[in-house]
């Protein structure tokens, strides 16, 4: 091949563990030297990436913005012709997903700070939420990227109300996990904006209620106004559609709500995907933060607009590889991290949404139960009272 | 107009287009639309002096969201230099006070490292659009221009910061009676030859005319004597008596205030330009809000903070977060992660994962 035509640059082969070195775990199959290669490496994309970034970036989101705000309007307008209603929530609802996803939490990551344009500012943007983006910011910014899934460190583990890993503690409240998934689903963006009152550690005696008051008066504010514009302002504009209207935007949320659970669920709780102790992750470096990031994530395949649609969560591994990076930029890094994945024999987890979303379903469910079936309340009596069964320990084996 | 800007700017709308206002929608119709942000078009852009540093006067029509100028303040103008980066710089207006959502110039230099200014001078074509904020600063003409006085003014400028003293002379005589200042003005302009002479037709009309402004243009390349002390007194004996305004580079700024001798009368206006220095762990880093000072260790501006006391907010402090994210107001960071340096004036860095390279000053 000439130099002229694309130029394939030469992989060095991953190094070899030094002789007197060991991995950093058993989840983490990498040694110190091998961590540094491997960051280092991964310090390249980005750093390429940084130097690309211009008019194209800026042409994309300034693009989706102006989809998002027209799909916006038609929306709301189509609200005036009654038979048009499922029109008009297919559009108000695309509307909200693109402002969440691809838009505010994109933008929120301070993805396309660069521009220096407010609007699209990570310390100015405000998203159609009811979580105030200040606090969703340090949750998920802060707390979520930094120390994802370390038990015990990362919130989004099961976000405090949900059972998602073998390593937190069974009880007997967990067997409804299943029924506050689905009520998580359904109430997401409230799950989101009530995720920093940090409920679970109020009633683990850990955190005082006065500590949330400055939250909670965000929280109203902001509910306040979202309140206000979905469920009195437009519909009272569309005059006696009044109901039609305000179920219209209620619905909307709603499937807002079901489709950014889905895709965030598969981001992290797909089977396979690692989850680290706080001791392993003592004194981490750059390239052992990256490891996790890679480990602790999973993708979901599928076409352009899924992507465009799911804000490009979908690439959640390369999101938490390069949270700064504008999204845009994640299918074309996918490619490499994934080779280098296959040079340090490491996994990258992906597969179609369906395949995710019951890998993610089978583990709520699965969790929902302990490790050992007999502690469950009751199993005794039933296993007393029927006598001679299958034994309930190979159900769950085979429900793993 | 009046109806529709108050109905934009009202709270309904505002309730009905939150959380994002009413701005992001109008913008995408038409950027001349506002409630809030002020805009502006150019609607032209003249060519004042050639030379290698070009001066050009632009003429925008701001939205009607701009609120109008007192004589000798300035504006903040934001444009998209290539790369997609909005880049905002000051400049002084240089016509006469201007009312709600009229028409002003800027008449700027376009220095070589200056994006802004070379866009503006260079680039920039009638129909652009640039982001604008509304006048600031306190170098201003605080007479009324209508009402006659005895006090004499003197207004001492060198190269480009003769356009604060441009905007209030103009003032004074578009409003004062009759075409005349209404009082002895003195405008002394240093400027280094004709050919760098800036408004050179105007002032000529302006020395020629019976309006109580007297004009000296001192030309360097002319042999012209540079500022001193006796050669104003000459030109004004009592010159520390009278209400002075001086704008100009730091050299002539700092002999003019030597002069002045710390009389109240002197009013000064800098420019901010960018500093950049060589070097790791040299000079000083400020950190402004908390007024501490400390000497520059070559560790991140986090640490450094850190170290001299303050608790700065910070997140994940390895630059992923955002959380630190701070306003430098002066001198030259290397970002650690990537080695990137930059000087740019008033920028947001995250301090977690910037080291200052010389003197620094931050809004810590």
């Amino acid at each position: 091949m000439s130099a002229l035509t694309t130029e394939q640059p030469v992989r060095e082969p991953a190094p070899a563990p030094q002789p007197d070195e060991q991995p950093i775990s058993a989840n983490l199959p990498l040694t110190p030297s091998q961590l540094e290669a491997f960051g280092a490496e991964m310090d390249a994309i980005r750093q390429r990436i940084i130097a690309d970034l211009g008019e194209a970036d800026a042409d994309y989101i300034r693009k989706v913005l102006k989809a998002q705000r027209g799909f916006e309007v038609a929306g709301r307008a189509l609200f005036y012709l009654p038979p048009a209603w499922p029109l008009a929530v297919a559009a108000l609802s695309i509307s909200k997903i693109l402002d969440n996803m691809e838009i505010g939490h994109n933008v929120m990551h301070g993805q396309y700070d660069w521009m220096g344009d407010p609007a699209l500012n990570s310390r100015m943007f405000e998203w159609d939420n009811v979580c105030p983006s200040e606090q969703w910011k340090y949750s998920h910014n802060y707390i979520h990227h930094t120390f994802t899934n370390i038990v015990g460190k990362d919130r989004d583990v099961g976000y405090g109300i949900l059972r998602m890993d073998a390593d937190q503690e069974w009880h007997p409240y967990y067997l409804g996990n299943p029924v506050y998934a689905l009520l998580l689903m359904l109430f997401f963006e409230w799950g989101v904006a009530m995720h920093d009152l940090e409920v679970e550690n109020i009633v683990a005696g850990k955190r005082k209620m006065s500590e949330n008051a400055a939250l909670h008066r965000g929280i109203m504010r902001k509910v306040k106004r979202q309140a206000l514009k979905d469920y009195v302002l437009f519909p009272a504009l569309t005059g006696p559609l009044f109901p039609l209207t305000l179920a219209g935007n209620a619905t909307a949320n709603l499937i807002r709500n079901i489709w950014a659970f889905n895709i965030i669920f598969c981001g992290h709780f797909p089977a396979g995907v690692a989850s680290f102790s706080v001791e392993e992750t003592e004194d981490e470096s750059r390239g052992q933060w990256y490891l996790r990031q890679l480990l602790g994530s999973a993708n979901i395949t599928g076409g352009k607009l899924f992507h465009v649609m799911s804000g490009n969560l979908s690439h959640q591994i390369e999101h938490h590889l390069f949270p700064d990076l504008p999204a845009r930029r994640y299918p074309e890094v996918a490619d490499e991290v994934r080779e280098i994945c296959e040079r340090y024999g490491l996994q990258y987890n992906t597969g179609p949404l369906g395949h995710q979303l019951f890998s993610v379903a089978k583990k709520i469910c699965r969790f929902a139960l302990p490790d050992d079936v007999a502690q469950v309340p009751g199993v005794g009596l039933v296993r007393a009272l029927l006598g001679k069964g299958k034994p309930p320990v190979a159900v769950v084996a085979e429900a793993a | 107009m009046g109806l529709t800007s108050t109905l934009l700017a009202s709270r309904t709308l505002a309730a009905l287009t939150s959380p994002h206002g009413v701005d992001r929608y109008l913008e995408l119709v038409n950027p001349m639309w506002a409630a809030r942000e002020v805009r502006a078009r150019v609607v032209s852009v003249e060519r004042e002096t050639s030379g290698e540093h070009p001066v050009a006067t632009v003429t925008l029509q701001p939205t009607s969201t701009w609120r109008g100028h007192r004589a000798g303040q300035y504006v903040q103008v934001g444009v998209e230099v290539p790369g997609a980066r909005r880049t905002t710089r000051c400049f002084t207006i240089s016509s006469a006070a201007s009312q709600p959502g009229e028409r002003f110039t800027l008449t700027v230099r376009a220095h070589s490292e200056g994006l802004v200014s070379k866009w503006l001078v260079e680039q920039a074509r009638p129909g652009f659009v640039v982001h604008l904020s509304q006048a600031q600063g306190d170098f201003t003409l605080n007479e009324s221009p209508a009402t006659p006085t005895n006090n004499h003014l003197l207004f001492i400028t060198g190269g480009s910061g003769i356009t604060p003293a441009m905007s209030m002379v103009r003032t004074l005589l578009r409003d004062g009676y009759d075409g005349h200042a209404g009082r002895k003005v003195t405008f002394l302009h240093y400027a280094r030859g004709p050919e760098d002479q800036i408004f050179a037709t105007e002032l000529a009309e302006i020395a020629a005319a019976d309006n109580g402004v007297r004009v000296v243009l001192r030309h360097e390349s002319a042999g012209d004597p540079l500022f001193s002390a006796i050669d104003l007194a000459r030109l004004v004996p009592d010159f520390r008596e009278v209400d002075t305004w001086v704008c100009g580079p730091a050299g002539l700024m700092e002999r003019v205030e030597l002069a002045y001798d710390g009389s109240p009368r002197l009013r000064t206006e800098r420019f901010k330009a960018p500093v950049v220095k060589a070097g790791n762990a040299e000079g000083d880093v400020v950190f402004s809000r908390s007024g501490q000072q400390v000497a520059n260790t070559g560790a991140s501006l986090l640490e450094q903070a850190e170290a001299a006391g303050l608790t700065p907010e910070f997140g994940c402090r390895m630059g992923i977060c955002f959380s630190c994210t701070a306003r430098k107001t002066e001198g030259t960071v290397r970002n650690v992660l990537t080695g990137e340096e930059s000087s740019l004036p008033d920028e947001d860095i995250r301090v977690c994962v910037s080291a200052p390279v010389g003197d620094c000053a931050v809004d810590l």
